[in-house]
């Protein structure tokens, strides 16, 4: 299997990869979003108790689960690049970060938005929101590092190793604010329970959370593909593409 | 083992000539819980509510702080490039210096406890639970504070780094120690809070030195 796999870590190899793979994930993402967006936001029937705020889990449900499937793609680049020292794997660590910050920022922000109407507060200390909170702290202090070395080599290895202390604190991290929030529990806001989603509203939920999956994995592409030409810069198959074009 | 002995030695005559390092994060911790009061208000009854908050708060910024030069001075002179050169096994090393960045910013804290009692009007129960939380706790601290103090050493801006890293790693320590002096202190019992403690701690002392090893490694190499 590592044979076959071998090629796969070429910095080269993985550009054009990614060239590749992007203009199809791109397109599929937008036109999944589209479908996934309009019919969630505009043709679903409204909720029986929260009316047409409930429209915005087709945003903020697949950003959230997204927010923590990235970190965990990032976690397994991370151990890739310290286990193997691939390269490529570092730089993708570096690509993930800011789009797996970028998806947890939404979440928080448009779940202070459902909150307002629904809770009649912006935050509230529950457990999930917290958790949420620490997890963007927690991709901010990976990619803070990794901007913090003169060395791009170090910054990208000093961040691997945090990501992978990250992943493992997570669930401790989760379980004890989890236990402070019931030991805390005053609030009767935070006590509402979700009706179980019904098929109509359920289907372009399901669209959507794919959509800003294979839109992570385009933006990814993206990022990595400037990762590499930076880090290859003086390499000749980039002076060969540029010249070439 | 003779290794941890040497490396021991030197790290505590290391703290005895250069006390500011020392010294300077124990007055910040006192200070800190002294301007609680200043901002809150000077009723018993609210700073006992608030009490086991302000201490580890302030506890986590003091071991911050003392944490931000650990490995500064040995990775400018040389120290930790010629260990990893000379191909010695950097256990001994990053043991000592846990230990004895624990005897000279935890354990102080954990004397220290009597004077917080004082100054935040906590009880005798609150006391005890104090004590053991702090005794429990400030190795935790030292765990991660080294843990970030190694991943940032060779960075342009470690010292503001270090806290955005660390601070949120600290929060489950920081939940279970206040959880256990607020049982403490409404007479409830707090052993199972002290015994994910002491969990943490112990996973913690497993995984975190092989982390620290790597990190100054790679901030090496």
């Amino acid at each position: 299997m590592f044979k076959w796999l071998h090629p796969y870590a070429k910095p080269e190899t993985v550009y054009q990869l990614c060239g590749r793979f992007y203009p199809w994930l791109i397109a599929l993402g937008v036109v999944l979003l589209l479908v996934g967006n309009i019919w969630g936001l505009a043709f679903t029937p409204a909720d029986y108790q929260q009316g047409d705020s409930y429209r915005i889990i087709h945003i903020h449900v697949p950003a959230a689960i997204m927010s923590m499937g990235t970190y965990s793609a990032m976690a397994i680049a991370a151990f890739i690049a310290l286990v193997w020292q691939i390269k490529v794997a570092q730089w993708s660590v570096l690509a993930i970060a800011p789009v797996g910050a970028i998806y947890t920022a939404i979440a928080l922000i448009t779940g202070m938005a459902w909150g307002k109407p629904m809770w009649g507060t912006w935050w509230v200390w529950d457990a999930r929101l917290t958790s949420e909170l620490v997890l963007l702290f927690l991709y901010l202090g990976v990619i803070a590092l990794s901007g913090a070395f003169s060395d791009r080599q170090t910054g990208a290895k000093a961040a691997s190793l945090l990501a992978i202390v990250g992943v493992i604190n997570l669930p401790i991290i989760h379980f004890s604010v989890e236990w402070w929030n019931t030991l805390h529990q005053g609030a009767s806001l935070t006590k509402f329970a979700k009706p179980s989603i019904d098929p109509s509203m359920l289907w372009p939920l399901l669209i959507s959370i794919l959509a800003f999956k294979v839109i992570m994995l385009a933006l990814v592409c993206l990022r990595l593909r400037t990762a590499i030409l930076l880090n290859e810069q003086h390499r000749p198959w980039v002076k060969n593409l540029v010249e070439a074009q | 083992m003779v290794m941890l002995g040497q490396f021991i030695k030197r790290e505590l005559r290391l703290l005895a000539r250069q006390k500011a390092d020392w010294l300077n994060p124990l007055l910040f911790f006192v200070i800190v819980l002294c301007l609680f009061p200043l901002g809150v208000g000077p009723s018993p009854n609210l700073l006992r509510i608030m009490a086991p908050g302000i201490v580890w708060i302030a506890a986590l910024l003091s071991v911050l702080l003392a944490a931000e030069r650990l490995f500064k001075d040995d990775y400018r002179n040389g120290v930790i490039e010629q260990l990893v050169a000379a191909r010695q096994p950097l256990l001994s090393f990053v043991l000592a210096k846990l230990f004895t960045n624990w005897l000279s910013t935890g354990l102080p804290l954990v004397l220290l406890s009597p004077v917080v009692a004082l100054l935040l009007n906590i009880d005798a129960a609150g006391f005890v639970a104090l004590l053991f939380t702090l005794l429990l706790g400030t190795p935790l601290l030292s765990l991660l504070g080294v843990m970030g103090a190694a991943l940032t050493v060779s960075a342009d801006k470690g010292g503001i780094l270090l806290a955005l890293l660390i601070l949120p790693l600290y929060i489950p320590l920081l939940i279970f120690a206040s959880a256990a002096m607020e049982a403490a202190t409404t007479g409830m019992s707090y052993h199972g809070q002290l015994a994910i403690m002491l969990a943490m701690l112990l996973f913690a002392l497993a995984l975190i030195p092989l982390a620290v090893i790597g990190a100054l490694k790679l901030n090496v190499s």
